[in-house]
């Protein structure tokens, strides 16, 4: 009787648990099918880092877990999204299939000293190009343009178009992180209130306790994503984000092949076609004009 | 020794934003933990269930929890409550049942003849409570306390991601603008935390051996 019981309620729970799927998760499980064609016969000079990695059949790439569209990992334990996706590019390009892929999680802290101590081969995290990360790694790419943008209740009922509108408001972001130096840097008059995750922000903005959240577009568009009743996009980007490759600094070789593997993507279309399996499915939009790769 | 000068300030605000953080919440855990003692201690029954009953679900719950209750749990039912006040809220909920256990610990050892003897002569509850069996019962819960204290200071690090600036949120915050100079911010972090810690346990074990009862 009393296992009946038992039975009864852990039933119960699991099909409220069932119920909680986002709408992040869905997409996610979309991009699993991904089609990248994996180069069979890769050759390269001896004693290059491309070399190794087509030696070894493997490849160690960070990314972020936590990014709908761009890097979350999905309920099987694999990583999806549009960095995903790039990552597997570059991999197929070295004859490495997409299951020989070691994914390890990268949070903005740790992205330069995992690559400095060479616990990952390349690092694809939404990681944008500064003159302070050159110093310290080196960059591929950009294979994509971002911008810091601002996402505020339905309706905008405080009538925010744009950063300047921020004087006064309470301001969401998470502490850490670039959009956030960037507020406190040019928009002092803003009030700031910074978690750990942007998740948090978003709490927080349906509770009132704050009037905005600001961070880089793509990411705010995922927060959109999961819940259009109650959020809305300013859509007033008004910083250059260019997210790049990271790999370690003074791989000359590595660099200039990545840049190629990227630059060949943008014209056959693969890359393009990463966007719409990925990110592109989140915001209904199509893939924008791949940037232009900056071999500084 | 540039990067500790260039950002003094900041940590210097996070320092007393986390000192503050721990005195404020430490002096509510303290008076909600004594006062939920005497209740567990106390011969009326559902006042002794209502303690039982606090003391179960706080120190089972872990903090980080407590935090989103009191931060989004509590807005959702029109309760409005500030960031800082609400940090100090949930630290001090949560340290006050670990309070109550190491007070009623004490008040435990007390032996039963003392309460016994100080009703006989007359006294009420709470006065052979609060005459007779709590000075006492302090004296052995100092060890004790002081452990529960100096967890509660590290446990405000929680707040951090609770919109508080206090130390540990300069971690991403410096990493971020210093990317090279990871173990320096580290090391920084963790002296201002020892800053606190160490004189409260210096200043404990003073008091403990004033206090001591030699038997």
């Amino acid at each position: 009787m009393r296992i009946t019981r038992y039975a009864v309620s852990m039933t119960a729970l699991g099909l409220v648990l069932a119920g909680c799927g986002s709408d992040a998760g869905e997409q996610a499980e979309g991009a699993a099918d991904s089609t990248v064609e994996v180069q069979e016969d890769a050759e390269f000079p001896a004693g290059t880092t491309m070399a190794e990695l087509a030696e070894a059949g493997s490849i160690t790439i960070g990314t972020k877990y936590d990014q709908p569209g761009f890097g979350l990992l999905n309920p099987d334990g694999v990583p999806e999204g549009f960095d995903v996706e790039i990552g597997k590019l570059v991999a197929a390009e070295l004859g490495i299939a997409a299951e020989d892929i070691e994914w390890v999680e990268t949070v903005s802290a740790n992205r330069e000293p995992f690559i400095q101590n060479g616990q990952v081969d390349i690092v694809v995290a939404t990681y944008t190009i500064n003159d302070a990360r050159k110093q310290l790694v080196d960059f591929a790419g950009p294979y994509y343009e971002a911008g810091q943008d601002i996402m505020v209740a339905a309706g905008n009922p405080d009538g925010i178009a744009g950063p300047e509108d921020l004087a006064g408001k309470n301001v969401c972001s998470v502490e850490g992180s670039t959009p956030a130096q960037n507020i406190r840097d040019n928009y002092p008059e803003a009030t700031l209130t910074l978690f750990d995750v942007y998740s948090k922000c978003a709490d927080a903005l349906t509770n009132g306790q704050v009037d905005a959240v600001t961070t880089d577009n793509v990411i705010l568009t995922g927060l959109v994503a999961g819940n259009p009743e109650g959020f809305e996009l300013v859509g007033n980007p008004f910083t250059e984000e260019p997210y790049g490759i990271g790999l370690e600094l003074g791989n000359t070789e590595f660099r200039d092949f990545i840049n190629d593997v990227l630059e060949e993507s943008f014209e056959n279309g693969d890359w393009a076609a990463a966007w719409d399996r990925t990110a592109g499915a989140i915001t209904g939009e199509d893939a924008p004009e791949p940037p232009q790769v900056d071999r500084y | 020794m540039q990067f500790f000068v260039d950002n003094l300030d900041l940590f210097w605000d996070a320092f007393l934003t986390t000192l503050s953080l721990s005195l404020l919440a430490g002096l509510l855990a303290l008076v909600l933990g004594t006062l939920l003692a005497a209740l567990r201690v106390s011969p009326i029954t559902p006042l002794r269930a209502l303690s039982t009953f606090y003391v179960e679900t706080f120190r089972n719950t872990p903090l980080t929890v407590v935090f989103f209750f009191v931060i989004f749990g509590l807005p959702q039912i029109d309760f409005v409550i500030d960031f800082f006040p609400g940090s100090v809220l949930a630290v001090g909920l949560y340290t006050a049942a670990f309070v109550c256990e190491a007070v009623r610990s004490g008040i435990n050892a007390v032996p039963a003849g003392q309460a016994e003897a100080s009703r006989a002569i007359g006294l009420t509850f709470s006065q052979s409570l609060r005459e007779v069996v709590l000075p006492q019962a302090f004296r052995t819960v100092v060890p004790p306390l002081g452990n529960v204290l100096i967890a509660m200071v590290k446990n405000t690090s929680i707040a951090a991601g609770f919109s508080v600036s206090e130390l540990s949120s300069l971690l991403p915050r410096l990493v971020n603008a210093n990317a090279g100079e990871l173990m320096l911010v580290l090391l920084g972090v963790v002296v201002c935390y020892m800053v606190i810690t160490l004189p409260a346990a210096f200043v404990l074990s003073r008091v403990e051996r004033r206090v001591a009862i030699l038997r």
